[in-house]
């Protein structure tokens, strides 16, 4: 299976690309309407800024395409700035919509803790996960970010997501980590620069993708 | 579940080889930052920074095809710098392949340019680089490799960065350098308790207990070193067993 990865200005693409070749991963870079429509398995990769992400792909016509790949089941990593997108909107840019498969705002982290939360945390599970599967629960990945999906608190993100939320972290507060939900899934870490842990991480979302993918075909 | 301290080595290189403290063991081409780059990846390393301290023009490209060789050794993060003074010139660094990158005399000439490069990449990318030396009764900021007094405060200047947008502080006490005698742990701490973003110590690291000391006494949020990782002085995987058995928070790798 081939893996797309959404292009965009700000992205840490090539390091998700370099993470996914030394899996033995194929990928391309998908950066039109018609590639995001076409891709088996997509990848939002994210760093920088919710207004800027959300008006490039905007921009690019990336936004209806990339909904209606995932209403129609097709397998979605969100990575980082990639998760928060999956929410209406974000603290960081109150003007700008996100992609709203879930309610809720993404808002920042209390300034009570040293801000970006930046560097290795360990994870807590709170249901049964996919993309965490033969994952160390003592396993560190790495973070880099100042806005999160907060469990608690401003935003009501968190309850939006529900059960789809299956692993948190806690900086300042408790934040949502890992989300799956049917052929959505999303991590806030980068697991394409946690080194084992999060190399696990990306070949247990081909896997699965792979598999739903199947399952999606044998139905038809 | 507490964020771990991070223990970073750092390469300085002219652009192209590591040229600072290396006498290598254990290594067929010991001067190859990508080499390096490939043994502290293996060896649980928990960031990698690449300085181009020479940061002449003529060099950049070197500079960036050296970040791409040592990018693809990677699975952890990567923070570059050396000579920046533009949103291109950060553009490129973020291209090449590092994750973060490092400011210093740009900044303090022209302050703006940290705000500049946080709208563009975000603040989580942009690494405000401090050289601190003790002055009197302060921590005076010194530019362009340490050569010349800024005559500004460091630990207002920190402040000042965080505020203009810088994600990180990575503070070199220019008086520990090089010198093996331990970090400033006073800079360090005075620093850190100013500053709401993360500190990284740099300068004077030798044996695990001044890795303790910053840690817990100096309130660092990661420690970096060069020469004691290179001469493989001090192994990254006995350093954290060491700190983890003394109640610091770290990544284990095995």
């Amino acid at each position: 299976m081939k893996i797309s990865l959404i292009e965009y200005d700000a992205g840490n693409l090539p390091s998700v690309e370099r993470a996914l070749a030394r899996q033995g991963v194929a990928c391309e870079r998908a950066a039109t309407a018609d590639a995001v429509r076409g891709a088996e398995a997509l990848i939002l990769p994210g760093v920088g800024h919710f207004g800027q992400l959300m008006r490039t792909l905007g921009a690019r016509g990336l936004i209806a395409p990339l909904a209606e790949a995932i209403s129609r089941g097709t397998p979605l990593l969100g990575i980082c700035l990639g998760l928060q997108a999956l929410f209406s909107g974000s603290e960081e840019a109150p003007g700008d919509a996100g992609l709203g498969l879930y309610a809720g705002q993404v808002a920042a982290l209390p300034a009570t803790a040293k801000l970006p939360h930046m560097g290795w945390n360990q994870l807590q599970r709170k249901r049964a996960s996919a993309l965490l599967e033969g994952v160390p629960a003592s396993a560190y990945f790495y973070f880099a970010h100042s806005y999160a999906v907060l469990h608690q608190g401003p935003g009501g993100a968190a309850e939006a997501a529900g059960d789809a939320a299956v692993a948190t972290c806690d900086h300042g507060a408790e934040f949502v980590a890992v989300l799956e939900q049917k052929n959505i899934f999303a991590v806030q870490f980068h697991p394409e620069k946690s080194a084992e842990a999060g190399a696990r991480v990306l070949r247990n979302f081909v896997a699965h993708a792979a598999s739903l993918r199947a399952a999606a075909q044998s139905r038809r | 579940m507490t964020l771990a301290r991070r223990i970073i080595p750092c390469l300085d290189t002219d652009g192209e080889r590591v040229v600072k403290g290396v006498q290598f063991v254990n290594l067929r081409d010991a001067g190859d930052p990508a080499a390096l780059a490939a043994r502290y990846n293996a060896e649980g390393a928990d960031e990698l920074v690449v300085l181009d301290i020479a940061a002449s023009r003529d060099h950049r490209p070197t500079f960036l095809e050296t970040i791409r060789r040592v990018a693809a050794e990677l699975a952890i993060p990567l923070t570059a710098g050396g000579g920046v003074a533009t949103v291109a010139e950060g553009r490129a660094i973020l291209r090449a392949g590092a994750d973060k990158l490092t400011v210093n005399t740009a900044a303090l000439r022209r302050p703006e340019l940290l705000t500049e490069l946080a709208a563009e990449f975000g603040s989580q990318a942009v690494v405000l680089a401090i050289d601190a030396k003790r002055v009197g009764h302060r921590w005076e900021t010194f530019v362009r490799g340490g050569r010349d007094s800024a005559d500004r405060d460091a630990v207002e200047w920190a402040s000042e960065g965080a505020s203009r947008g810088a994600g990180e502080i990575l503070l070199t006490s220019m008086d520990r350098d090089g010198t093996r005698s331990g970090f400033d742990i006073a800079l360090t701490a005075a620093i850190s308790e100013k500053v709401g973003v993360p500190v990284i110590a740099s300068g004077g690291a030798n044996v695990p207990a001044d890795f303790l000391d910053v840690f817990i006494a100096g309130r660092a949020d990661a420690a970096l070193a060069a020469s004691i990782f290179h001469d493989a002085v001090q192994g990254l995987g006995d350093l954290k067993r060491y700190l983890a058995e003394n109640g610091v928070p770290v990544r284990l790798t095995r």
